[in-house]
């Protein structure tokens, strides 16, 4: 039992603690499941915890919470992953 | 895989200040060290180094590249529940001053050894207190030792004072450069044996890094939070007031050793006059009371043992029952005189009008003996005499001779 005069800024680890964090986005990735081999490297590396994997074995990612770091599409070696600027079309 | 661990008997060995903090780490069986070598520090961390290489030692040794890195890797160490300790001195401890408020706002309780040493530029490695004295306000509590004895049982002290649980702070000790940290003296050392009884295994009740139930501290707080945060800080400050004397009491009983709580009075019930002084100039005016007493001057001396939290409660008690206090600052507040001196005005403003007399002495090492504190002593009682009511001096000062 902590002191009550002892105050601290500790958190435990939730879903979206820090709010929808996929607004801070400027650039957004983009799986294409035709080149997708489910290695889950994307899954593996992502900082944030964006990336579930689904019932089928593929990668799928949380734009609520994704905030565009392109991680993942640094890190696919396929190339399934494309990086697009917001607002724009998977050219 | 850390070495098995030997015993080594209680003895008094005659070691320099630097030493008798080394062999205190040991006898408080701190899990962790992180360590950056500075002079006059070093060998406080390469005698650690020793005892952890030859297995005397059951600690993680981490030699880092810099003071910065050295007080996180500490702050890490103690967020995952080990006993944490380092040294530094000077520029190494301003390089740390980041780190230090995140030790103190994550209410981590690491120990640390301050020697004393003046700040550059330009350089000088002598005995000052402008590095610790800057680091005034970042919530940790400050010890100044005025013995290699006292060095050894404060590192102890302060372990079993920032681990109690309404406390959670770090704490540093302070040695004054090779007037302490190079100087031998006899020092009793105990059994690890026995100071655990005083000092158990470090708990981690109030928050830790936990593989098994993951938690974060220091996430980004809203103006709705902070403010409280740090009035808990100032809060666990006032419980040090009430801990603390417990601890020294207990300390006594077991090993015999008895150094003041937040100041020790020297001759001080009868004196008329009583100089005000953390570490070694302590030490100096004793010596400087004894010699004037025989001169029928009366006069003592207080030893400001902890300086954060300021002891204003001693301080007004002992200003009530006598005529003058002097106060010794080896540091200065740029601007505004010395801050030992600030400190002991503001304490008893409004309690007691006792006239007080600054004087800056020692600064960059500068050799403060029981002469001079004499001719202090003369000066402020002339000017007492005059009816003057405060001022500042710095003492011996070379400036404009002809």
């Amino acid at each position: 039992m902590v002191k009550d005069h002892i105050i601290l800024p500790v958190s435990k680890p939730t879903e979206g603690s820090m709010g929808k964090t996929g607004l801070w986005r400027t650039f957004r990735p983009v799986i294409n499941y035709d080149k997708c081999v489910k290695c889950l490297l994307c899954w593996f590396y992502c900082p944030d915890i964006a990336i579930k994997i689904r019932d089928d074995g593929y990668p799928e990612i949380d734009y609520c919470y994704c905030k565009g770091c392109g991680i993942c599409w640094h890190e696919c070696k396929v190339k399934a992953i494309s990086f697009v600027r917001e607002g724009e079309e998977v050219g | 895989m850390l070495g098995k661990v030997k015993k080594l008997g209680k003895k008094t060995l005659v070691i320099t200040g630097n030493y008798a903090v080394a062999y205190a780490a040991k006898s408080a069986r701190v899990e962790v060290v992180a360590a950056y070598p500075i002079t006059p520090q070093t060998s406080i961390v390469e005698k650690i180094a020793e005892f952890v290489e030859t297995g005397l030692m059951n600690a993680k040794y981490i030699r880092v590249e810099s003071e910065h890195s050295a007080m996180a890797a500490c702050v890490g160490a103690s967020a995952a529940g080990a006993r944490a300790f380092t040294a530094t001195s000077s520029q190494g401890l301003a390089y740390m001053h980041e780190m230090l408020h995140w030790a103190a706002r994550a209410r981590l309780p690491i120990v640390m050894a301050v020697v004393n040493r003046a700040m550059a530029t330009p350089w000088n490695i002598w005995s000052d207190h402008q590095d610790s004295m800057s680091q005034r306000d970042t919530g940790w509590i400050q010890f100044y030792a005025s013995n290699n004895q006292e060095a050894y049982d404060t590192v102890i002290q302060a372990y079993r004072l920032c681990e109690d649980e309404d406390i959670y702070l770090p704490a540093f000790i302070c040695l004054d450069a090779f007037i302490l940290s190079h100087t031998s003296m006899p020092v009793t050392i105990h059994d690890e044996e026995d100071v655990d009884k005083f000092l158990p295994k470090y708990e981690a009740r109030h928050w830790k890094l936990d593989v098994d139930n993951p938690v974060t501290n220091g996430n980004i707080v809203t103006p709705d939070h902070y403010y409280e945060m740090s009035w808990s800080m100032d809060e666990s400050m006032r419980y040090v007031k009430k801990k603390f004397p417990e601890i020294c009491e207990e300390y006594k009983e077991l090993f015999g050793q008895w150094h003041g709580v937040f100041t020790k009075g020297y001759k001080i019930d009868d004196a008329e006059y009583v100089i005000i002084a953390p570490g070694t100039l302590f030490e100096e005016s004793c010596v400087a009371v004894d010699m004037l007493r025989e001169n029928n001057v009366p006069i003592g001396a207080l030893k400001l043992r902890v300086y954060r939290p300021f002891p204003s409660e001693d301080i007004i008690s002992v200003a009530r029952k006598c005529k003058m206090l002097i106060t010794l600052d080896r540091a200065l507040s740029y601007g505004f005189n010395g801050p030992i001196f600030n400190d002991v005005r503001s304490a008893i403003y409004g309690e007691t009008g006792t006239p007080v007399f600054g004087y800056a002495v020692g600064l960059g090492g500068r050799d403060v003996t029981f002469n001079d504190i004499s001719s202090i002593v003369r000066d402020a009682t002339l000017k007492l005499e005059k009816g003057l009511h405060s001022s500042f001096v710095y003492y011996g000062l070379k400036v404009g001779e002809k």
